[in-house]
């Protein structure tokens, strides 16, 4: 039994309790939650706890003897087998991770995975009223209250402990949410043992339809529970006390998954198991026979209890599959779950929905009815409606995109005769479910959007268990799903109305579990955000001055903490009444609630910055005692609440302000705690950014204590205070200046710790970059430069931060470098020759950098010895470093020049010319624009048979795929094309219109445009329209395409070629192949739209007519390129020319001549609809008579 | 069958924007309405012409133009009878 199992780590990591597989671990007890006492004692200890899973294993050592073998032992020990299967070091089941990692809940927090213990209520429309829920509530609470106190009076040891029953009610658990021994899934579940009712099971079920077991004998049905009890009780037994822990609990495993509401009892429901059938053989197959349990167990000294009143046998899932292989034991046949049994596979096809792109296990539990084959004649009408939806629920959420399509539209359309009664039982229990992936719930969510529009106020009565399910959207990592929480919320809002959302999340504002407070209170500023603030402000007051609760209070103020971080400065009208609504709770007994008021003030502030002081008036007095007075945690959300509010005042309050909490502040400094590092820092760079405080009183009062405290070598190993320490000095430095600023840091470049180097070198990059170099005196300027080039040097990992701090510094310090600059080249020429490929990359890149200012500085000379020196480094093997060092003699020769370049251009482009067949993207943009800048500037510097190698080199660059590149090339072939004139580069190009490669012909369609354009297009057209002379697809496609480019780039110029290209343009017009015709009409477009008003009317209206009767094309790109040609030819020869053509069909008995005649008409309408007035037609009916054309004088 | 939704859509965008637009399913009454109007409003937007229509019709400029503005409505006369 034990032994298939070795393999699995999840179930060998004997505590895997949490969902890290998708399996029920196996050493969890099941029903922990009833039998452990659960009072803090393990009952437990001192047995072994966990079983290992390679039983058979251990027995086979049996042999083994005080660590001595009898066998000699001639393969691997088990051990070292298994040493990388557990634990730690366990190697990730590839495959299975990867299933996981699509479903939510596996990168949710433990916090996110509360929702799972949220129970739908009952539809509030079975008669339990505000009243009866608010009832339930505080019997809740008081549950949790007591629960609390005995769990006190427990730890202190003053409780007797005998008395403890093992069967205990599932609410005890309630309080320990705190409690860090009972993971908080386990905590709230379904009561099943309740006999009053009180909580109904939800109406959404899933009904199992039969028990698990037929054969009455005294273990079952409820074998799982007696065995566990009968293991339990003889404390002193401790051979069969321990199995079963591990073992028994797994009869019930597959079952649990059908037990009633799913959706509701979080502890219970296994984590579901994704396995294809036959796969896994971990879990248990079937029951344990009675027969089996006899076997296992000694008969003496054990009772079988009765079963405890009211439990429900669990049930088998209908369609899991559980056959394992080798399974020899009787077998109860079971009628619902026989094809499951016999083998059958998921279907792929349920009947009346088709092919699914998936069909998962879990998703049998709630689409499994569409495969019973039962007759739909025989159905009621509700049954068939069901049946409806639950088609169609499974076409969206499982189909392909367009059966998702028709299935939400029918789902939306029909939503109002489905019912929402059926359209949600049905759809959020499948919201609910654990193993549901993003996309699913982002179309389940889609589905209740639209159904929600549809149902408008029917959907009242579910307004509850839709939050329970969409609430938890609201805190989810993915913006998307926040976003689309919020939407579904506020519809919700605007459907069931203000008075209905309030008195249906009331209840639950002062719910016992934080995990509902805090989402309720983001789903009331949803609410707020949708009707309005000024709707939910006397609610809101009242719930902040709640008398019967704190926790009341605290949702209350943290309601208005969301509504300013979900609305912004939309906020401020209202800003006054959201801050008397709160301002009180600055006071409050509770100092959770008084924590939670001053970030709701700190987030209020945020959103109204810079304005609305005024409305803080009346609390910045007790803000500001009340940072006096405050410690630990609530202080810091005081601090941050004052440092908010202090840029909102003018000069003089908040230079006053300021300097009453900043004692406070500095005070703080020392503190260890994080939270109140980050909130100090923040305070600090938002008190200097205010008018009020003057640069000398940073100086004297702040910056000696801030430097002591956050400039030190911990800070910069700590990622988060990193950022914000770099982000506070540099605020500081706007205000207290550079050189006061740096001064104090510049040293820190030279410490011994890197990454406190690379901290000081950030911070100066950012301080000098926003405010220049100017007040640096002589002495700090040597210092800084003594520092960067340590800082460079001891780098042992490069990194972009330092190099980037070095060109800052270069560049503002400008011609203040120069007496540093021999030390600098001499630096990067040694590390130029360095043997890490990395090392050399950053020289080059720092050479591409400062080559401005060295050229500034009068340096040229060191200029030219860099540059030869890289010119011996283009041997360079590295492609990254290769291409670096490309851009780094760019760089020189942009500001040396050409001319006094050295080694010299012509010795320089030759060795360029094979680096172009690189391949290697850096290198290809760092090469090109070199070429490019050379053959621009400079081409008679290089042979005129260099440029043509060069140009070949250049036709495989127009393959590249990055733009950039391509861009680059084609304009390069204007540029030498310039150079050595176009004869040979368009022989060149012309020729390379017969290559196979879509993208080769399209690029070099553009370079003959480009060429055309640099060169005159006289010097090209003759070739290129003789060119156009060869019988081949391709080269004619490719003439006209190069056409339709210079056409474009040459505009008014194309007046002159106009009647030398009309008979071709013929020609192509009416060539049988339509994508020739289609490339002609492009060219007819630039043509027309570059001779516009230029006296070509006649050849334009000879072409018109020539593409008129392409308009029944109906290829989309053949027919948009047709109609743009005409467009053009309109703008060309005037509308009502064109109009002459449109009347024809406009009325045209066959609706396919209307329907492009039509569009024609369109578009001239849209474009010159005053130009068709004189041309409408003047027909003599009556009604078209327009009597005023008539006049005449 | 996308290709053509889109195209629908892309006709319903204009529309809302240039009433004047028409599709194979346009009527010829809707669309004389729609010259008749186009036409009119082009006289009225073009002082010149308004100008020399009112010396013609012996008024001044803004009775013909008050006059234009009222043609406009049902400018082809009443809509045809439905054809059951």
């Amino acid at each position: 039994m034990a032994g298939p199992r070795a393999g699995k780590k999840s179930a060998a990591n004997g505590s895997a309790g949490e969902n890290t597989s998708s399996k029920q671990s196996l050493s969890e007890a099941f029903d922990k939650d009833l039998y452990d006492g659960n009072n803090g004692v393990d009952k437990y200890a001192g047995y072994n706890m966990s079983i290992a899973v390679n039983e058979d294993e251990d027995m086979e050592d049996a042999g083994e003897i005080n660590g001595r073998r009898l066998v000699g032992q001639y393969t691997a020990s088990k051990d070292m087998l298994n040493e990388f299967a557990h634990g730690d070091t366990a190697e990730d089941d590839m495959l299975q991770s990867r299933e996981q990692q699509a479903q939510i809940q596996n990168r949710e927090t433990e916090y996110q995975r509360r929702r799972f213990d949220r129970q739908m209520s009952p539809d509030r429309t079975d008669g339990q009223s505000y009243k009866d829920v608010m009832k339930q509530r505080d019997l809740e609470r008081e549950e949790a209250r007591v629960n609390r106190l005995i769990e006190e009076r427990e730890r202190n040891g003053n409780e007797v402990l005998d008395h403890k029953p093992t069967l205990k009610d599932g609410n005890d658990d309630l309080s320990q949410v705190t409690g860090d021994k009972t993971p908080p899934m386990k905590k709230r579940k379904r009561r099943r043992w309740d006999e009053n009712g009180e909580a109904e099971p939800a109406q959404i079920e899933e009904a199992g339809e039969e028990p698990a077991t037929k054969k009455t004998s005294r273990w079952s049905p409820e074998s799982k529970e007696k065995a566990e009890e009968k293991a339990v009780e003889p404390a002193t037994a401790p051979a069969p006390a321990e199995p079963p822990k591990s073992r028994w609990d797994t009869t019930a495993l597959p079952s649990a998954v059908a037990t009633p509401a799913p959706v509701a009892n979080g502890a219970r429901t296994p984590a579901p198991i994704s396995f294809a059938f036959g796969t896994d053989i971990s879990a248990r197959n079937a029951p344990l026979s009675d027969e089996q349990l006899d076997m296992m167990l000694p008969s003496e000294g054990y009772k079988i209890l009765d079963p405890p009143p009211g439990h429900e046998p669990v049930r088998r899932p209908v369609g899991v599959p559980t056959l394992p292989t080798g399974y020899q034991g009787y077998l109860v046949p079971e009628q619902d779950s026989s094809l499951a049994m016999m083998g059958k596979q998921l279907p792929t096809e349920i009947p009346g929905v088709g092919d699914l792109q998936f069909f998962k296990n879990e998703d049998m539990k709630y689409f499994g009815k569409l495969t019973d084959g039962a007759d739909e004649n025989e159905m009621s009408v509700e049954e068939l409606k069901e049946r409806k939806i639950m088609r169609l629920l499974l076409k969206v959420k499982n189909g392909t995109p367009p059966m998702r399509k028709t299935a939400l539209r029918q789902l939306t359309d029909n939503a109002r005769q489905f019912g929402p009664a059926a359209l949600f039982n049905q759809i959020l229990p499948l919201l609910m479910e654990r193993t549901l992936e993003d996309q699913e719930r982002h179309l389940l969510v889609k589905v209740i959007d639209r159904v929600l529009y549809k149902l408008d106020d029917l959907v009242r009565p579910y307004v509850h268990k839709i939050l329970v399910v969409i609430e938890p959207l609201l805190i989810d990592q993915d913006y998307y799903a926040r976003v689309e929480g919020r939407e579904i919320i506020s519809n919700l809002a605007k459907a069931a109305g203000l008075a209905h959302m309030i008195s249906t999340m009331r209840p639950d504002l002062d719910h016992s579990d934080d995990y509902v407070r805090n989402t309720t209170a983001r789903a009331f500023a949803v609410v707020a955000s949708a009707l309005g603030i000024p709707a939910l402000l006397p609610f809101l007051r009242a719930v902040c001055r709640s008398k019967k609760s704190w926790n009341a209070r605290h949702t209350g103020v943290k309601i208005v903490q969301q509504i300013p971080i979900l609305m912004g400065c939309a906020i401020l009208p209202h800003l006054k009444g959201l801050v008397e609504c709160i301002g009180e709770n600055l006071n409050d007994e509770q100092p959770k609630v008084r924590m939670v008021t001053a970030l709701a003030l700190a987030a209020l502030a945020e959103a109204a910055a810079p304005y609305g002081i005024e409305s803080f008036d009346d609390i910045l007095n007790p803000l500001w005692t009340g940072a006096r007075r405050q410690r630990g945690k609530s202080l810091a959300s005081f601090l941050k609440a004052v440092g908010y509010v202090i840029p909102l005042m003018d000069e003089e309050y908040s230079n006053y302000y300021t300097s009453q909490i900043m004692e406070i502040v500095i005070r703080e400094f020392q503190s260890p705690d994080e939270e109140m590092k980050k909130v100090v820092l923040k305070v600090v760079s938002q008190c200097a950014g205010t008018a009020g405080v003057t640069p000398v009183y940073l100086k004297d009062n702040v910056l000696p204590e801030y430097f002591k405290n956050f400039w030190v070598r911990r800070i910069a190993l700590d990622k988060r205070n990193y950022r914000q320490v770099v982000d506070t000095t540099v605020d500081l430095a706007q205000k207290a200046g550079v050189s006061e600023i740096v001064g104090r840091i510049v040293n820190n470049m030279k410490d011994e710790n890197e990454a406190y180097r690379k901290m000081t070198v950030e911070t100066i990059d950012k301080i000098i970059s926003t405010l220049g170099a100017h007040d640096v005196d002589q002495r700090l300027e040597e210092q800084l430069i003594d520092g960067i080039l340590v800082a460079f040097q001891d780098q042992t990992v490069e990194d972009p931060i330092v190099i980037d701090g070095f060109a800052t510094v270069v560049n503002a310090l400008g011609e203040r470098t120069k007496t540093y600059l021999p030390q600098i080249v001499a630096t990067v020429l040694a590390r130029l020759n360095n043997k890490t490929a990395a090392v050399r990359q950053q020289a080059a890149d720092l050479i591409s950098r400062i080559t401005f200012v060295m050229q500034k500085c009068d340096e040229d000379p060191q200029l030219i010895k860099l540059a030869q020196a890289l010119y011996e480094y283009l041997g360079e093997e590295y492609p990254e470093v290769l291409g670096s060092i490309l851009g780094a003699l760019r760089a020189i020769v942009t500001v040396v020049g050409l001319a006094a370049m050295q080694p010299p251009i012509k010795d320089l482009l030759p060795r360029l010319t094979p680096i172009l067949r690189n391949r290697h993207e850096k290198v290809q943009e760092n090469t090109i624009d070199l070429v490019g800048r050379i053959a621009d500037r400079g081409p008679d510097y290089v042979h005129a048979r260099e440029w043509m190698r060069i140009c070949f080199e250049l036709l495989d660059m127009l393959k590249a795929h990055k733009k950039g590149i391509r861009r680059a090339a084609n304009n390069t072939f204007g540029y030498i094309a310039k150079a050595i004139g176009p004869q040979d580069v368009l022989a060149t190009l012309l020729g390379n219109l017969r290559v196979q490669e879509r993208q080769s012909r399209v690029c070099t369609a553009v370079a003959i445009g480009i060429v055309a354009e640099t060169c005159a297009p006289f010097t090209v057209l003759p070739a290129l329209m003789n060119e156009y002379r060869v019988p081949e697809l391709n080269v004619q496609n490719g003439v006209l395409k190069s056409l339709s480019f210079m056409f474009e780039y040459i505009g008014e110029m194309a007046k002159d070629y106009v009647y030398a290209i009309t008979p071709l343009l013929e020609d192509a017009l009416i060539d049988r192949d339509q994508v020739h015709r289609q490339t002609a009409a492009s060219v007819v477009k630039h043509v027309a739209l570059g001779c516009v008003g230029l006296d070509c009317e006649d050849a334009m209206l000879h072409l018109l007519n020539l593409l008129w009767p392409n308009l029944f094309e109906t290829s989309p790109h053949v027919i948009d390129r047709i109609v743009e040609a005409i467009e053009g030819i309109r703008n060309a020869i005037g509308t009502p020319l064109v109009m002459n053509y449109v009347w024809a069909g406009l009325f045209h008995p066959a609706r396919k001549v209307r329907t492009p005649f039509w569009r024609i008409y369109n578009d001239a309408y849209v474009q010159s609809a005053d130009a068709m007035v004189p041309a409408y037609p003047q027909p003599d009916e009556e009604d078209m008579k327009r009597y005023e054309l008539e006049i005449f004088i | 069958m996308a290709d053509k939704l889109r195209a629908q859509q892309h006709l319903e965008a204009l529309q809302a924007r240039y009433i004047g637009i028409g599709s194979a399913d346009t009527t010829r009454h809707e669309w004389v309405n729609n010259i008749q109007r186009d036409s009119l409003s082009s006289y009225i937007g073009h002082p010149p012409l308004l100008q020399y229509m009112s010396i013609g019709l012996g008024q001044s400029r803004e009775k013909t133009r008050v006059q234009m503005l009222e043609r406009m409505i049902q400018p082809a006369g009443p809509p045809p009878k439905q054809q059951d």
